[in-house]
């Protein structure tokens, strides 16, 4: 399956990932060849056929409703770029 | 020098001919000397481990050592958090992260006294079979300078075969401990998926992804599998089924009257480097001679693997890597307007070209319109690979397959094209596909002195099944320790 050079900007917008020019074209070659190779799963049948997201069979993994210690303020804060006042600042969101 | 085994270490630590500072000193002297070459090491733990070393010492001195491993040094793949040092996933993004906690399998190995020595390269965030996707430059094979150790968890495996760790833990997502092992001559398993916690390995595809060993030989994978492995309650997908003493039940169970399953899709001789094709010949015949029954089995859906892998796997990538976005922690862009410009740069900047090219592949199958056509089906397609396996574990105890096509290939020889690249992980992929279990052994060498190893697979939770047949074949092939790269002779 082609890709256009539309359809990568459009999956690097969904992606959260700004490209130059010569990425966009770059990987649309590569995407291309990779989609078109992945085309021979349209040579199975899978009618009926269950999806399997997951390897094992388990299902609602809970644990009990017990308050436990996490990291505090300042361990989370640790790593963060920017912070104030015991939260992690990022530019305007709205 | 020759390479010391973990559990040889133990013994000299047992019965007092050395101690873990002088071991800590003995691994840090030689990798200080051998990194300019090999590059295994994002981070080596220099202060860390002496600290360890002392503080293992005391313990032993005072009768109390935490197990029989205590004061042996060990080395972890760089995608596993490791508090108060850094942890970078081999990524730019990551470069300066330094984790507020540790991950549990690294809580394991402190637990029992281990000394954990550095943390080693990958490609960057377990993406890649050769590691040179890695942000900070490629590592070096033991074996021959000018070839990859194969990946993502090639650091792993060049800190072990080059004697600058006794042992490593790698990850496994769709061959990134087995093939490294088979290019570097070690033994590197894939446990079933759920028996090793993912609590604290930054996640790639998260059913897809196991931590395992790296190791010497067949005994010290065992040892390690038993201190790495269960059930983790801060890991929802981690098994709630008893760790067995892997090492003590290994020279149990013969190979007389086991039946293996040889998939015929995997033996049809394409793309494969002739010299890779004998010595997998040479392993069944050994398998055979030590009483062994070879079934032929037809695994029909095993040449669709690469393809749903590449849908799977950069899926849940896709999913998983969202959370690097500069706003909580790691690399953030500079001078932004606004939050969406400063993701969209911030990972720009941050990421490597695979990894952006897995995002966006995983991105495009997971959209509107293409999700049932590409995502959905992958799954059903998974579904079917299972059962080829279910249908060929029914008729066996294990399945035999070769790694890798081929032996360790020149740097640069498969970077040109990505689907060149992928498609050298045709024999390892569909396992975490299925879940299951499986390891690579050494088996020979090629005529350039280039290690070669086969797999075994076994069922879920069939780890002591398939480390018994291990070390069998391991005593009988007869060529693990028998060699060491030129390097370690440095």
């Amino acid at each position: 399956m082609a890709l256009s050079a539309k359809d990568v900007e459009h999956v690097a917008l969904l992606s959260r990932l700004e490209l130059g020019p010569e990425e966009t074209r770059k990987f649309t070659d590569e995407l291309t060849k990779i989609f078109t190779y992945v085309e021979q799963l349209d040579q199975l049948d899978v009618t009926g056929v269950p999806p399997t997201a997951h390897p094992l069979p388990m299902k609602d993994v809970f644990r009990e409703d017990v308050v436990r210690t996490p990291l505090s303020n300042s361990e989370a804060l640790s790593n963060a770029p920017e912070k104030e006042d015991g939260c992690f600042r990022v530019p305007q969101i709205v | 020098m020759s390479l010391h085994t973990a559990h040889a270490l133990a013994s000299q630590l047992a019965d007092g001919t050395t101690t873990a500072v002088a071991l800590a000193n003995e691994y840090l002297e030689r990798i200080a000397r051998t990194e300019p070459t090999l590059h295994s090491f994002v981070t080596v733990m220099r202060a860390e481990a002496l600290a360890a070393a002392e503080a293992s010492d005391a313990r032993r001195a005072a009768g109390k050592p935490l197990s029989r491993f205590d004061g042996v040094p060990i080395a972890i793949k760089d995608n596993m958090i490791t508090r108060g040092t850094r942890t970078t996933c081999s990524s730019r993004i990551l470069e300066n992260f330094v984790p507020p906690y540790d991950g549990t399998v690294v809580g394991k190995l402190r637990a029992a006294g281990l000394v954990p020595i550095g943390k080693t390269n990958l490609d960057e965030f377990a993406m890649g079979s050769s590691t040179e996707n890695s942000a900070f430059g490629r590592s070096k094979n033991p074996w021959n300078l000018d070839l990859v150790p194969g990946g993502s968890s090639g650091g792993s495996a060049t800190c072990v075969a080059g004697g600058q760790a006794p042992w490593s833990l790698g990850s496994d997502t769709g061959g990134s401990i087995r093939q490294p092992a088979s290019f570097c001559g070690l033994v590197g398993l894939k446990p079933t998926y759920g028996r090793v916690s993912r609590y604290g390995l930054v996640a790639f595809a998260s059913s897809l992804d196991q931590i395992g060993p790296m190791t010497l030989d067949v005994e010290d994978t065992a040892e390690l599998l038993s201190i790495i492995s269960g059930h983790d309650p801060l890991d929802s997908t981690s098994a709630n089924i008893a760790v067995p003493d892997y090492a003590a039940e290994l020279r149990e169970g013969s190979l007389a009257g086991k039946r293996i399953a040889r998939p015929r899709e995997f033996f049809t001789g394409e793309g494969m480097d002739p010299e890779v094709t004998a010595i997998v010949e040479a392993t069944t015949e050994k398998l055979r001679s030590l009483g062994a029954e070879i079934v032929d089995v037809s695994m029909p859906h095993l040449q669709y693997s690469v393809s749903c892998y590449y849908l799977v796997a950069t899926a849940e990538a896709s999913s998983n890597l969202a959370r690097f976005d500069g706003a909580q922690y790691g690399f953030r862009a500079a001078d932004t307007k606004n939050i969406v410009e400063m993701f969209s740069r911030t990972r720009a900047q941050g990421f490597g070209p695979e990894v952006k090219r897995r995002i966006m592949i995983g991105t495009h199958a997971l959209s509107a319109g293409f999700y049932d056509a590409f995502y959905v089906k992958a799954l059903k397609v998974r579904t079917l690979i299972k059962q080829d396996y279910d249908k060929a574990l029914a008729q066996a105890d294990l399945i035999l397959a070769p790694t890798s096509p081929f032996p360790a290939f020149a740097a640069g020889a498969r970077s040109a094209d990505p689907l060149a690249m992928y498609l050298c992980d045709i024999f390892t992929l569909s396992l975490n596909l299925a879940g299951y279990c499986g390891l690579n052994l050494p088996a020979g060498y090629t005529s350039a002195g280039l290690p070669v190893g086969i797999q075994l697979f076994a069922g879920a939770f069939e780890e002591t099944k398939l480390l018994q047949a291990a070390w069998q074949l391991e005593q009988a092939i007869g060529v693990v320790g028998t060699r060491v790269p030129a390097l370690a002779s440095v």
